[in-house]
């Protein structure tokens, strides 16, 4: 059913109808109201489910962690300083191979301290060998849930589902909740494949000396490298059986015609697009590749829509201090060093710790790389709070 | 009165936490953290946590401090404090008073680890905690601080589990001093700072501090709701030196719980119609329960 | 595309006049989006919240800077805060006050009106939570959300004595707008 509801109670809700056995989950903004809304659903018995209020983030995963160890579907959510915190028990969750399902309601990290949205925190967790999906708005970041929870217990790879916070998780707009049968029928009961179990006693989390730890790694690597498939399938499933498009690898807007093609992710994509229809009006042609699967990093689709683009600017809400753009850095590795082209790939870092991102700043972005390729740009630095010595 | 008992009795007032933060009106956690730091004077370091008190008196580019000031983590203070006292030690540098101080969230959830740590391991640091009962920095979720009975965001079905009772614990790691307070003795918060700053090794104070938005009350009534709160007995007011508790605050009138929880709107799920349920019985045990253990 | 912005302070129920503005025009079939620009939890510290109402689906995650409407729940924002910042020329300013728009001397090309919602709120309501007053002389003078739209989604998310109250307060806005 269409309702106009907040971000944060449309995936409260969705994550409900996925039927979790065990939610754990420690309040951080702004992720909050996804908790208390689920706090809600279990308190008045509308989800029959356990839901453990901890003492920390780091705590929150580890009982996920046990619980799904012990078979139980689960879920947890958390931003910035909470995701830092649980760190090694994210990299933990990947090393065992556990389907949890996680909300990233992405935040900027401190310090200093920002409670405001940007992408650096799942960023920070990127190599771990979790899946992560970033959502355009909150129809896809409900929807964005249910097939994460089809593809972690297929590929037994847990996923993380990003969704900007505030922009997102406190935006009110319409979004369509399935009902509980049509989820039933989509995503099928949870068949764990290790479990602790007397009946059948298993080690889950053995020490491994240099004898064994390598093959870990490359079992994980290509775990990822073939979920790809799984995610387009089940994206493609979803579409047929909840009639719209949501997830996946790639979306492009106008691209096919573009002469400069702007790479991003997350809820910025749809400022994007309002701009390329102004440029269109203006005569000019501007396209978008908006990234949904960022791990595993679909780097053939990407070259496939990008291989004739020679102007290309990836925007994008994070910074690896010291290198430059994270998500453009992907970008140009994408490309076969074989092929020689003039190509110009442009990185813009922008939103940091909440900055608003305009159309006039996006403006400014285009300009810029129509005259010259641009290494590392920042839209809408102020550069009157920067020291003269420090610019 | 010898001049050093007058000093410890004397109500400081030296701004050095200073108007000018954007704290909620009635916030009581604002008037301690005031107190506090009067009473511990301009050499001093203070060491926060993320929370209210962080949030509200350190935006960029106007803080309201004015001694020195650190904040890390919502969960190090302790960590940091301890940092900060041994890089003095290293360096031969001060003395200087060092106030780790946190909300419940920090104190008793998130931070345990690192409380535990600076007490075991004897750093000369005050710790200070100002109890509103909740994560009330992000939105009212419950702590293992907040009360049965308490509406919280997370525990909107009522909170179930007993308050942890970390005066207990921090005692029990054996550290010289242990004390509690509460907002509407000026007096006594004060001089329990001092006394404590006055001693060598970890120092614990724990500060009942109403929230006018989280405990569903109006501003004015923060100073007269910390009283009720220990004329029921719910918050005991006690030093423990040494490891035995003393100075033991009597209640020669004992008012009863519900006199406490009426004004309270985290509190009205326990009235139907202005009808006790039985969880009002359950916090009136738990009221006498205090009273027998510390003699009140 | 038509923006509003809302200007108060917390504990005023801007996010909520937001969001519930956002119900009445999905009610009413249209697209809306709303979402909030603040802080930490705090009462009385400046607070923005932001609409968009359009016939299709409203993309853009901008704050609203040139808003057609600006709704401004505390007057005393006015003075401390860019308040009046990129209103359009032909826009309208709505203003929690009890004096007549000329009284206010803003400098502004855009109709203003004002109404003193604090006023009325603590005598229907009993609390000075101005919005529903605000969003019922709104509705009156715009047009831009339906009256019975906005009494549902008050009655959606206030059951009780609560939401009749604001209902009522909503009414009591609208009728006064419609008398000027």
């Amino acid at each position: 059913m269409l309702k106009q509801i907040e971000g944060s109670q449309a995936v409260a809700d969705v994550v409900a109808l996925c039927r979790p056995n065990v939610i754990s989950a420690y309040p951080i903004t702004p992720q909050t109201h996804i908790v208390e809304d689920l706090a809600l659903i279990v308190g008045q018995g509308k989800l029959d489910a356990e839901f453990v209020n901890v003492e920390s983030e780091f705590t929150a995963a580890s009982v996920v962690l046990g619980a799904s160890a012990a078979g139980a579907r689960t879920y947890t959510a958390t931003s910035s300083q909470g995701l830092l915190l649980m760190a090694e028990v994210i990299y933990c969750i990947a090393g065992m191979r556990l389907p949890i399902v996680l909300t990233c309601a992405n935040r900027a990290i401190s310090a200093p301290l920002s409670i405001w949205n940007d992408q650096q925190d799942s960023m920070a967790v990127r190599d771990a060998g979790w899946i992560q999906l970033f959502a355009e708005d909150n129809q896809e970041a409900a929807d964005l849930h249910i097939q994460a929870y089809k593809i972690a217990e297929q590929t037994f790879l847990p996923v993380m589902v990003c969704m900007d916070g505030f922009i997102l998780t406190h935006a009110f707009e319409p979004v369509d909740i399935p009902e509980q049968k049509q989820v039933d029928d989509f995503l099928p009961p949870f068949k764990p494949k290790h479990t602790v179990d007397p009946n059948f006693p298993l080690g889950i989390g053995l020490y491994a000396d240099p004898r064994f730890y390598m093959e870990t790694r490359y079992i994980l690597h290509r775990a990822m490298e073939k979920s790809e498939s799984v995610i387009k399938e089940i994206s493609a499933d979803f579409a047929k059986t909840f009639g719209r498009d949501s997830g996946g690898f790639i979306k492009t807007y106008k691209l096919e015609e573009a002469d400069v093609a702007i790479v991003s992710m997350g809820s910025v994509v749809g400022t994007i697009k309002d701009f390329i229809d102004q440029l269109e009006e203006e005569g000019k042609k501007v396209g978008l590749l908006q990234i949904c699967s960022y791990r595993p990093f679909p780097r053939q689709e990407i070259y496939n829509v990008l291989k004739d683009k020679m102007n290309i600017v990836v925007l994008e809400k994070c910074i690896s201090l010291g290198r430059g753009g994270i998500l453009a850095s992907d970008i140009r590795w994408s490309f076969p060093r074989a092929e020689k082209k003039d190509r110009n790939i442009s990185s813009f870092i922008a939103g940091l710790g909440g900055r608003n991102i305009t159309v006039n700043y996006l403006r400014d972005m285009v300009e810029r790389v129509e005259k010259e390729p641009v290494e590392l740009g920042f839209l809408g630095l102020k550069k009157e709070l920067i020291a003269e010595e420090d610019l | 009165m010898n001049a050093k008992t007058e000093e410890l009795n004397r109500v400081e007032k030296k701004d050095l936490f200073d108007s000018g933060h954007r704290a909620c009106g009635g916030c009581a956690q604002a008037l301690a953290a005031r107190l506090v730091h009067d009473a511990a004077g301009k050499n001093t370091i203070a060491c926060v946590a993320t929370g209210c008190l962080e949030v509200f008196s350190a935006p960029y580019p106007d803080p309201c401090w004015r001694i020195p000031f650190l904040h890390s983590l919502f969960e190090n203070p302790s960590a940091v404090a301890a940092g900060v006292e041994v890089a003095y030690k290293a360096l031969k540098k001060g003395p200087v008073n060092i106030i780790a101080q946190a909300g419940d969230g920090s104190t008793a959830d998130i931070g345990f680890q690192s409380i535990s740590g600076m007490f075991e391991r004897g750093h000369n640091v005050l710790y200070v905690c100002y109890d509103n009962e909740a994560y009330m920095n992000t939105g009212v979720q419950r702590s293992s601080f907040t009360p049965y009975g308490a509406w919280t965001s997370t525990t909107p079905m009522l909170n179930k589990t007993r308050k942890k009772n970390l005066p207990m614990i921090a005692a029990d790691h054996g550290i010289p001093y242990v004390a509690t307070a509460t907002v509407d003795d000026f007096r006594d918060l004060q001089r329990k700072v001092k006394t404590a700053l006055s001693i060598e090794g970890p120092k614990y104070i724990h500060i009942l501090a109403p929230c006018p938005l989280g405990w569903g009350h109006s501003g004015e009534l923060t100073v007269q709701i910390s009283r009720l709160a220990k004329d029921t007995g719910l918050f005991p007011i006690f030093e423990i030196i040494d490891g035995k508790v003393t100075n033991v605050k009597k209640i020669p009138v004992k008012v009863p719980v519900e006199e406490y929880l009426k004004p309270q709107g985290r509190f009205r799920f326990l009235f139907k119609k202005g009808v006790p349920t039985e969880e009002v019985a359950e916090i009136q045990k738990i009221a006498n329960q205090n009273i027998e253990r510390f003699n009140l | 595309m038509i923006e509003i912005r809302i200007h108060g302070r917390g504990g005023q129920g801007n996010v909520a006049a937001a969001e519930l503005l956002s119900i009445a025009a999905f009610q009413d079939g249209k697209f809306a989006q709303a979402f909030p620009s603040f802080g930490a939890e705090r009462i009385g510290a400046p607070v923005q919240a932001f609409v968009r109402i359009d016939d299709k689906k409203v993309r853009t995650r901008e704050d609203v800077l040139h808003p057609d409407y600006l709704i401004v729940q505390d007057y005393s924002l006015i003075e401390m805060v860019p308040v009046l910042d990129g209103l359009k020329p032909d826009g309208l300013l709505l203003v929690n006050s009890e004096k007549p728009p000329e009284e206010l001397n803003l400098k502004t090309t855009a109709t203003v009106e004002t109404i003193a919602a604090t006023e009325i709120a603590i005598e229907i309501i009993g609390r000075p939570i101005p919005n529903a007053i605000m969003i019922g002389a709104f509705c009156s003078i715009t047009g831009l959300v339906s009256l019975e739209a906005v009494q549902e989604a008050i009655m959606a998310r206030f059951p009780g004595k609560v939401g009749e109250n604001n209902v009522a307060a909503l009414e009591r806005a609208h009728e006064i707008m419609q008398k000027r």
